[in-house]
């Protein structure tokens, strides 16, 4: 069919469109336009911007074959409580089928402060497992073989430090560090624009950063050593472009500071990965996924000049919304989360976590957890989705918004590199200050009826108050300081301080490599908070400048 | 003129979500409020103390991390200690029903839970303050 062909029957349906509407006016509200044809894709070269999977610009995927080999990996985010309690969970999901673990680490543990410091008084265990030294983390991975398993770590600020105890636990357990498969989150920009999380100032952070690059490029080679997050981003409220354009413009900033720091694009960039949400809106999430595969892909090729595939390829673990889930009629979230599974699989997602129904109220029950994996499971083995690579390629209107998107995520990119880059962006407030208005608007949307959320503002019934919700008990935190007391008391103490003013050293020398000091340091079961202390000294501590 | 209603938004503990925190912040001083945001990790000594320099009316506190339990009674008890007897005392974020009874009778005057529309909580502090 010609464009002309196609142009006169458009131009015939809008005419019938008119006398519908008269009749039959629309609903309020919607995208403004209500069907895609061949002409809204009609400069959209197939083989240059859609192409194949597996190949630049990956818009299809970055596996040749995707989920016909093997699905993407189902990794539950979970922990609370001590150490002992969330290694049960970790052995509980695996039984169930879990492929992969991905560790929730606590509030004083992701800002660096051990249990028994007066901050953490209240926190200790409750959004995640309390890890003070190595003797926690080895609790928390006991007959879990660290050689086969892969693991995810939630840890940001003193990401060093963990991973380091992770690879001190494999020593232990005798598997070599250049056989250790996981991820550690390690993404410090996001922490500045949407989570809060942060410990040190900018320049610092990014120096702990590209010292992991570089050490893990050489021992931990098949390591994913950041992944570069929009989930907080979109938690925090923006849209789905803004997600992925933050995102991408943080990786831009991770990638110059390490070739600044003279590594090389292609020696770390394979091992950068991503962190995506799948939202409400499905075919929006799925142009989404397609849309930042090929903005990366361009970014590392035009960009950066990176010449090996790996460097280009976008992999992403994925986490549906978790600001969608409503706190009323919980059941309903179990659907909102079937949703947003299909969104992340039709997206191509590499790995996915779903959340429980029950996490607007609290932590999620085991129950809850197994409803919330069998969703992943259904969508892989039931559902078709998995079983065609990319299957809604060449919907006019899926390409169309993976056009749109990508067009205003380089819109965002240019503006972030007029203002200096993403570090700059984030110091000057644009980014949050873009966040902040894309929520309020959502909130604003949301109580005047402009959009509708189930059971919230529409539909609601007048509910009992959901019953055997997980508390973590206030005695968690008791109970660990008693246990960080007990292995303080049985360390060679001199060894502690000495690998300690041996980081001092190297954190005031700008040239030194810290992994394998804080590696040293974390051998003798010198504390979390005790190394953080000591980089909080030298390093000294961003603060925030908020513009509401 | 009549005074206007001054609002300290507070995040008490370590949870870094303050989305919710920001969008409250925003909708009382859109309300025509005055309304100050302490920002991230501030203790229950801070928010007491930013809460007598700021001669407020209202402390509107927020946490997801379920650190409410402990930290919202510690604000209270210290608000009151400064002698800031009049003081509205207010909180949201993720918390469980069950834990509501036990935050009313340790003084916070009313929690608001995820969907509730800012408009209730405009509705509330002008109807207590």
């Amino acid at each position: 069919m010609s464009n002309e062909k196609i142009q006169a029957g458009l131009d015939k349906y809008n005419a019938s469109v008119e006398k519908a509407t008269a009749k039959f006016p629309e609903r309020p509200n919607l995208p403004e336009q209500r069907l895609y044809t061949p002409l809204d894709i009609e400069g959209t070269d197939y083989a240059d911007e859609i192409g194949f999977p597996g190949m630049y610009p990956y818009t299809r995927g970055v596996q040749p074959t995707m989920y016909r080999g093997r699905f993407w990996t189902m990794r539950m985010y979970a922990g609370f409580s001590t150490a002992a309690e969330s290694n049960k969970r970790y052995r509980y999901l695996i039984e169930s089928g879990a492929t992969g673990l991905s560790c929730a680490f606590d509030l004083p543990t992701q800002i660096g402060y051990d249990s028994d410091d007066p901050i953490s008084e209240g926190e200790v265990g409750k959004v995640g497992v309390a890890i003070d030294s190595l003797a926690d983390m080895e609790v928390l991975f006991d007959q879990i073989d660290l050689g086969k398993v892969s693991t995810s770590m939630t840890i940001n600020a003193p990401a060093s430090v963990l991973l380091a105890m992770y690879i001190a636990v494999a020593e232990k357990q005798g598997v070599p560090a250049d056989q250790l498969k996981g991820t550690i989150q390690n993404d410090i920009l996001k922490e500045y624009a949407a989570r809060g999380t942060y410990i040190f100032p900018p320049r610092p952070s990014m120096r702990l950063i590209t010292n992991i690059f570089e050490y893990c490029s050489k021992n931990v080679p098949k390591w994913n050593t950041i992944s570069i997050s929009g989930y907080h981003i979109r938690e925090a409220g923006s849209t789905a472009s803004q997600e992925i354009a933050f995102t991408i413009a943080d990786g831009i900033a991770y990638c110059e500071a390490a070739i600044k720091a003279g590594l090389h694009i292609d020696d770390f960039a394979g091992r950068l990965s991503f962190f995506w949400n799948a939202h409400n809106n499905v075919l929006e999430e799925v142009a989404k996924f397609r849309a930042s595969r090929r903005v990366w892909a361009k970014v590392m090729k035009e960009r950066f000049h990176a010449e090996k595939p790996k460097s280009m390829m976008l992999r992403v673990h994925t986490q549906t919304a978790g600001s969608m889930l409503t706190a009323q009629q919980p059941n309903n979230n179990i659907v909102r989360v079937a949703l947003q599974t299909a969104a992340a699989v039709m997206g191509g997602t590499q790995s996915l976590h779903t959340n429980s129904r029950d996490e607007a109220l609290a932590l999620p029950t085991e129950e809850s957890v197994m409803i919330a994996l069998r969703t992943q499971q259904i969508v892989a083995y039931e559902s078709g989705l998995a079983d065609v690579i990319d299957p809604l390629a060449g919907s006019y209107y899926v390409e169309a918004l993976t056009n749109k998107i990508e067009k205003e995520a380089w819109e965002y990119i240019n503006k972030i590199d007029e203002i200096g880059g993403a570090v700059a962006a984030i110091e000057k407030g644009y980014i949050q200050k873009e966040i902040q208005d894309s929520a309020y608007k959502w909130q604003m949307d949301v109580e005047s009826g402009a959009k509708t959320i189930v059971g919230v503002n529409k539909f609601q019934i007048e509910e009992e108050p959901p019953k055997g919700l997980l508390k973590v008990d206030a005695s968690v935190g008791v109970a660990q300081c008693k246990r960080l007391a007990e292995m303080k008391s049985k360390r060679d103490s001199d060894a502690v301080k000495a690998a300690l003013a041996d980081l001092k050293k190297a954190c005031q020398d700008e040239n030194e490599n810290l992994m394998p000091h804080i590696l040293s340091a974390v051998r003798t079961y010198a504390t979390l908070g005790e190394i953080c202390g000591v980089m909080r000294e030298v390093f000294g501590e961003y603060e925030a400048h908020v513009n509401l | 003129m009549e005074k206007r209603i001054r609002v300290l938004v507070a995040k008490p503990g370590l949870d870094g979500h303050d989305r919710g925190a920001k969008v409250v912040a925003r909708a009382l001083r859109d309300a025509g409020f005055e309304v100050i945001y302490t920002g991230l990790r501030q203790t229950p000594e801070q928010i007491a103390e930013a809460a007598l320099q700021e001669d407020v009316n209202v402390v509107a506190m927020s946490i997801l991390s379920g650190a409410h339990p402990h930290l919202f009674p510690k604000v209270v008890n210290l608000v009151r200690e400064k002698g800031m007897k009049d003081v509205l005392i207010i909180g949201g974020g993720v918390i469980p029903e069950t834990d509501i009874p036990a935050l009313k009778e340790a003084g916070i005057a009313e929690v608001f839970t995820p969907g509730t529309p800012t408009s209730d909580i405009v509705d509330f502090i002008k109807a207590n303050v």
